[in-house]
């Protein structure tokens, strides 16, 4: 078993280093500090920790306003109250002025578990995928976490980073080069390939590796930054192996499946299918059973690409 | 007005059982709020809300919104004792297919009048509840439970604001007072009070209670009812995890699950079996 830690506790770890590299960094959140992890850079840096309370609207509106004299901002809370109750200070008072504020929202997808749909967030991707120069990052695990939260910290601009609660395998060693705006290929092949982001890049993994004891070759691609999106890597996959498959823990409105279907409509007209949330909300119930309430494991990962290639036969 | 303490005694302390049992029983959940609610969401339902657990929709029902919806095993305890569904589903809480969402599901669960969770939306909605017995001219009351933390939110002032200019006498939102939030302490994260000045500037008739004394809650409710032209306020002073003396002021009991060994002290306590 690979070692298991939440993108959330990576960024917490991560936020420590940073703060002690950068003085100019300042930490926001919203009354859930122990939730999203931001309590280390408190304890660590406390003269450079806020906590707005339980009102996000105004968090990112002060975030905007710190931003613009001088500091870079790392704004926490949970996905739903940045992205969902926040969402038109983010577009007007960070997406617009363009505001060096870094949104790293917790508790995304339907993963959040127990607490149910009030807190399940599975639109995030794509409120923030449509405010103009908005980066958008989902890390697959907790050391592309800090490897793409360096760059967030070192780009001038508004960017949003999506992490989970659930503690997840680790995917990658540390020597792996992984940069901001391009996809990773975790795993070559040539039958199909599957576009990957968050947790989805080990279940995609594991369904390659069943399928190919099925005699079915499959390219994994962990799509970690929506926005810019790598285009040249899905037109890749798209004209080197017979189909695309997608695959995100969010609604297939307007996430990753969304955003790859309209490259390759637009450059390279393939199949895709998607797995993500179709058009429900969420509801409350252990992690696990969730991921298979919803469809989002390895195995249905797997079914979708077998559909495909059946169809493509 | 006369109440039955001691049978309003009774059924909180049944309550708050089932309060310990649903989130032992889920694993997970909020047990400090709900517990310091407790005795005002037994007063409402057993005490004075007009409402029918046969007919649970009926329309000039009196109203409750949750406002503080991580309190849900708190309003799913009095909605079973008050007999929409059976006590035994209580332990159901958070299971998938369970009709008891970790937050208040107005869609599945009888008796839920609206769909809570996120802070501060709760209010908006009493708003429009109490606006619309006005439309009506229906005679059901609109009560409503906030979460001193959750006054945090900007959402929450206008809302105030807009009870007050339409003037809804007929709603009656209660602060459960308990001085703590999740980080901590309220004015160490974010200063609220005062709380009865800033309600009083909005426009609304405030008291100030204690949240635990029935008494005290029947006396500031039937006063409620009097005030013509003005949404009303209950300042309700209460302690977080209220009964079970390990969870008594502890922030840290906010939202996470007793062991099983911590549930049997908690029902003891509370003059329960386990
Ligand atoms: C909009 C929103 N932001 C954050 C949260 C997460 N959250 C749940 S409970 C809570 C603290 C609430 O404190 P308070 O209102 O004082 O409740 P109580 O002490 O009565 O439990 C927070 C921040 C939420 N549910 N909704
Ligand atoms: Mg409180």
């Amino acid at each position: 078993m690979a070692d298991k830690i939440s993108t959330r506790q990576a960024y917490g770890n991560t936020l420590v280093k940073l703060g002690a590299e950068n003085p100019d960094i300042i930490v926001l959140d919203a009354d859930l500090s122990k939730s999203t992890m931001t309590a280390g850079f408190k304890e660590a840096y406390p003269d450079r920790f806020f906590n707005a309370g339980i009102a996000e609207a105004n968090m990112m509106g002060m975030a905007a306003g710190l931003a613009f004299s001088g500091k870079t901002v790392f704004a926490s809370t949970f996905a739903m109250f940045a992205a969902g109750r926040a969402y038109e200070i983010i577009r007007n008072s960070i997406g617009y002025p363009h505001a060096n504020v870094k949104i790293c929202a917790t508790h995304a997808g339907i993963t959040v578990g127990e607490d149910g749909a009030s807190h399940q967030c599975v639109e995030d991707l794509a409120l923030m995928s449509v405010i103009p120069g908005m980066t958008v990052v989902h890390p697959a695990d907790g050391v592309s976490t800090e490897k793409l939260l360096r760059q967030v910290a070192a780009l001038d601009g508004p960017v949003y980073v999506r992490l989970g609660r659930l503690a997840v395998p680790v995917v990658y060693d540390e020597g792996t080069g992984i940069t901001l705006g391009k996809a990773i290929l975790a795993r070559e092949g040539s039958d199909h390939t599957v576009i990957a982001c968050g947790l989805m890049v080990n279940e995609a993994l594991q369904a390659a590796e069943t399928l190919e004891k099925e005699g079915i070759s499959v390219r994994v691609l962990d799509m970690h930054t929506l926005k810019p999106l790598d285009e040249e890597a899905i037109v890749r996959a798209a004209t080197e192996t017979k189909s695309i498959i997608t695959a995100e823990e969010h609604s297939v409105i307007g996430g990753l499946g969304a955003a790859v279907a309209s490259v390759v409509a637009r450059r390279c007209p393939t199949k895709v299918s998607m797995v993500g949330v179709q058009d429900r909300f969420g509801q409350s119930g252990k992690p696990e059973e969730l991921k298979k309430e919803y469809q989002l494991t390895a195995e249905d990962i797997a079914d979708a690409v077998r559909a495909a290639d059946a169809e493509m036969k | 007005m006369t109440i039955d303490r001691n049978y309003l005694e009774t059924m909180a302390a049944k309550v708050r059982i089932d309060i310990i049992r649903q989130i032992h029983a889920a694993g997970s959940g909020h047990p400090g709020g709900s517990l310091s609610a407790a005795d005002i969401l037994t007063y409402l339902y057993f005490a004075e809300m007009k409402v029918d657990p046969a007919d649970p929709d009926r329309k000039e029902r009196d109203r409750f919104v949750l406002s503080k919806g991580h309190a849900a095993p708190a309003l799913y305890a009095v909605l079973a004792e008050k007999g929409y569904f059976p006590v035994e589903e209580l332990l159901s809480l958070r299971k998938l297919g369970s009709m008891l969402q970790g937050h208040p599901d107005r869609k599945h669960i009888p008796g839920v009048d609206m769909s809570t969770g996120s802070l501060g939306q709760g209010i908006s909605a009493a708003v429009g509840m109490a606006l619309a017995n006005h439309i009506d001219g229906s005679t059901g009351r609109v009560y409503a439970l906030l979460g001193d933390g959750e006054l945090q939110e900007g959402l929450v002032w206008e809302a105030a604001m807009a009870a007050s200019h339409y003037g809804l006498d007929d709603l009656t939102a209660f602060v459960d007072w308990n001085g703590l939030q999740i980080d901590g302490k309220n004015e160490d994260v974010m200063t609220v009070t005062p709380i009865d000045d800033k309600f009083r500037a909005f426009g609304w008739d405030v008291q100030i209670i204690d949240g635990h004394d029935f008494d005290q809650i029947a006396a500031a409710v039937e006063k409620a009812k009097t005030v013509k032209g003005k949404p009303q306020l209950i300042l309700a002073k209460t302690v977080k995890g209220k009964g079970v003396s390990f969870m008594e002021n502890e922030a840290g009991w906010h939202g996470k699950a007793p062991s099983e060994e911590q549930a049997k002290q908690a029902v003891e306590e509370l003059g329960g079996e386990w």
